[in-house]
């Protein structure tokens, strides 16, 4: 059984081909403009890579915000199962889902396997996802891949005041004026973003173990503030970024089977 | 009247810049005065200073507020007695208020602007006035209050940036269009257009780019962004209740495609004022130090 999930995110399209349980490719593109053109971007590299033409897929499900823009999928998923569907196959001990994406922060509470009990979704504020960080790495003129890293070395958590993306970012800019180091503004950025995570988690009730999923998963200097924000690790798998698709391609070889 | 007292010439265009300014009362001779009185209202993105002779309006300035509060409010201070010739020393009493407030070493007190807003209000639109919406830099407050200025309820937002200045700014900056026009161009459309459905400010950047990639003119863009603003606070006005007469104060009561927007939502209308309305809060805080100065000279 061969099956694909599509996630139309708000920045990235991800694609990911799924044989019985094993991924056989993967494949993502930047949304831009032309939201049609990284769809196929990122479908035909997921393909390229299991070396599988089109035809070959038995079943394709879409997910995302844009996920009624993939026309050739035969079926749909809300972000919140594909989340919790995939949480459950790679960790089957997941019952928490945080899934933190570039405009879009969920908590997903699920069962053993995978169903959704409850969940809560911020969709409307920038300072509760990956935008945030972005914004602030920018200000700081530093690279949102280096953000991690660099946020690891602060010695010292200063308080950051501003809960607004476009306050925090005076916020910074006043900071760096009066010298403080890059390192503890942007350990202060991760600790707000943490602290509003966390916040949304209690909200639907934090059962463990909890992973964390989304593109802002890569981020180590996010994950050590949400883990000490908690008060214990995370589990975040190799690609947290892929979970959308990857549950989508679950769902897909359901349906498959299921006729 | 108004003068430019600090224009910055910087080399890319900040359409988000507004003009600071100072202005005094010519006909006033403050040497005549029994109490000279001094309100500063350090906001987060602006500064005013406003000099009370015996409680009638003297001098005030607006600025850009710094990023320290003490030199920022000694900056208004010292913009607003630029055309006065009132030595320094002359000041009986200086209160401080807004953001900063408590870090202001040259005030004698430090009242809050909730408080200093509702009586700045009262003296710019009268004592019929029981509700103001302060619409400031960094913040947006409903306030109700009785016939003396009194705060009697308010609420706030000051965690988002929708709906207050600094949004505001972003925008202009964005779109490219001076601030001080985003007002009027945005009524310059035949219809309004649907609001932005974003309430996020760094959400709705993207939602206006894409409309502006859709062919929308600059204008209708405005129209959907001062709407969807209007809309917000007046949600938060209704949470409070409005009772009439109503006024606007802060930054924003200046820019007409909020203004109109709002009362067009509400169903009443706005006092116009007579002075300028973003003084509010440091007019307020000068009210305040005239009557403690005048209780303290009792005892």
């Amino acid at each position: 059984m061969i099956t694909a999930g599509i996630d139309c995110g708000a920045r990235t399209v991800k694609a990911l081909v799924l044989q019985d349980g094993t991924v056989l490719g993967k494949g993502a593109a930047l949304t831009g403009f032309d939201q049609q053109a990284a769809i196929t971007q990122a479908f035909q590299s997921a393909l390229q890579q299991a070396s599988l033409g089109h035809s070959q897929i038995q079943h394709i499900t879409a997910t995302g915000i844009g996920h009624n823009a993939v026309s050739f999928a035969q079926s749909q998923i809300t972000e919140v199962s594909a989340d919790a569907k995939a949480a459950v196959f790679l960790f089957p001990t997941a019952r928490t889902v945080l899934d933190v994406g570039a405009e879009e922060g969920r908590a997903i509470r699920c069962e053993a396997d995978g169903r959704v009990k409850d969940f809560a979704v911020n969709e409307k504020c920038a300072a509760g996802a990956g935008t945030f960080i972005e914004t602030m790495a920018r200000t700081l003129e530093i690279k949102l891949e280096e953000a991690g890293a660099l946020s690891l070395k602060a010695t010292k958590v200063i308080p950051m005041n501003a809960q607004c993306a476009v306050f925090a970012e005076s916020e910074v800019v006043s900071l760096i004026h009066s010298g403080v180091a890059k390192e503890e503004i942007i350990r202060a950025v991760h600790e707000s973003m943490a602290d509003r995570i966390g916040a949304m988690a209690r909200r639907v009730g934090i059962e463990r173990e909890v992973v964390l999923v989304g593109g802002v998963g890569r981020d180590q200097g996010f994950i050590r503030s949400l883990s000490e924000e908690l008060g214990f690790a995370l589990l975040v798998p190799e690609d947290p970024e892929y979970a959308g698709a990857l549950g989508a391609a679950l769902m897909a070889a359901e349906r498959a089977q299921g006729g | 009247m108004a003068e430019a007292v600090a224009t910055a010439t910087p080399q890319k265009r900040e359409y988000w810049r507004w003009t600071e300014y100072n202005w005094r009362d010519e006909s006033l001779d403050w040497r005549g005065a029994r109490v000279i009185s001094v309100g500063i209202d350090v906001g987060s993105v602006s500064s005013q200073a406003v000099i009370l002779c015996d409680g009638k309006l003297f001098a005030y300035s607006s600025l850009r507020t710094g990023s320290n509060s003490p030199t920022s409010a000694q900056r208004a201070l010292d913009a607003a007695l630029e055309k006065t010739e009132v030595p320094r020393e002359k000041i009986h009493y200086i209160v401080a208020t807004g953001y900063g407030r408590v870090n202001i070493p040259i005030a004698h007190k430090a009242i809050t602007e909730i408080a200093c807003h509702a009586r700045g209000a009262n003296f710019i639109y009268g004592p019929t006035v029981r509700t103001v919406l302060d619409m400031g830099g960094q913040d947006c407050k409903a306030i109700r209050c009785d016939e003396k200025g009194k705060v009697t309820n308010f609420l706030m937002n000051d965690k988002c940036a929708a709906g207050t200045g600094r949004g505001m700014e972003v925008m202009a900056d964005l779109l490219q269009v001076p601030i001080e026009e985003v007002g009027p161009a945005s009524l310059a459309v035949d219809e309004e257009p649907p609001p932005v459905s974003s309430t996020c400010v760094v959400f709705a950047k993207s939602e206006v780019l894409s409309l502006l990639r859709l062919g929308w003119p600059r204008e209708r863009v405005l129209a959907a962004f001062c709407s969807a603003m209007a809309h917000r606070t007046v949600e938060l006005l209704m949470r409070i209740g409005v009772e009439r007469e109503f006024a606007i104060t802060g930054g924003i009561a200046k820019n007409v495609g909020i203004v109109q927007r709002v009362k067009r939502e509400l169903g009443i209308e706005a006092l116009k004022p007579k002075i300028d309305p973003q003084i509010a809060g440091a007019l307020g805080a000068a009210l305040f130090a005239k009557a403690l100065y005048e209780k303290e000279q009792k005892q």
